[in-house]
């Protein structure tokens, strides 16, 4: 049985680009609002997992053509060498600072190294959930 | 008077979401499940909605937000997994 979802891929490409957004959007209002780099990855782990329903595996692989294995792995290393890094300061571990840079576009912005441990956090999210969903999926 | 409006509001959506989980738990077909679940999701975004207007705030519009788009992913996979049998496919045959 053929399976007709043109509607279903045709709203795809525009719904996918609204929840990349909010994912964006999450990433960066954390430390102060609600979100950060887990909930950033997991949303937009679903922008990824929708494509993946809409399309098939294969043209996924074409379109996305990462391991996310190693990103998973990648991430993780970089939340440790984040953490790591404060030693170099001489000062406990995961030691977190922040300052105010005037940015051109942006006017006074808060910049914190949490950010990059935030990074890090992201795609370790991202790799780990997409490969347990991609795991599961071609067990069938 | 209209705190009375919020929370007489409040206690239909409820009621709304119990009728929905007796759907959920007795619907005799998959479908029916699957449109449950649905409501259930838009009946909380409503909760939520009401919520925000009765605490003042606007912190909760990213979980309005979040909600929807994690409703609207679980209904089109249950809905493709009752029509096609799986979530995703290898390669898509036609």
């Amino acid at each position: 049985m053929k399976f007709s979802n043109v509607m279903l891929e045709t709203a795809t490409k525009i719904i996918i680009f609204i929840v990349l957004t909010f994912s964006t959007y999450l990433f960066f209002a954390g430390h102060h609002n609600p979100g950060g780099g887990f909930i950033g990855g997991l949303v937009m782990t679903a922008a990824i997992v929708l494509f993946y329903m809409t399309f098939d595996v294969v043209t996924a692989r074409e379109v996305i053509p990462v391991n996310f294995r190693k990103i998973g792995a990648f991430g993780a290393l970089i939340a440790v060498t984040t953490g790591v890094g404060s030693f170099l300061f001489d000062v406990p571990f995961l030691t977190q600072s922040f300052t105010y840079v005037d940015l051109p576009l942006f006017g006074e912005t808060e910049l914190a190294t949490s950010l990059l441990f935030d990074v890090g956090v992201f795609l370790a999210v991202i790799g780990s959930v997409m490969t347990i969903i991609l795991s599961i999926s071609e067990d069938v | 008077m209209f705190h009375t409006i919020l929370f007489i509001a409040l206690f239909l959506l409820s009621i709304s979401i119990f009728i929905c989980l007796y759907r959920l738990v007795k619907g005799p077909t998959r479908p029916d499940r699957v449109l449950a679940l649905d409501a259930i999701g838009f009946n909380i975004i409503g909760v939520v909605t009401v919520l925000s207007i009765l605490l003042h705030t606007l912190a909760f519009l990213e979980v309005i937000l979040l909600i929807g788009i994690l409703a609207f992913l679980g209904t089109i996979a249950l809905s493709k997994f009752i029509e096609k049998g799986t979530v995703i496919d290898y390669e898509r045959s036609d």
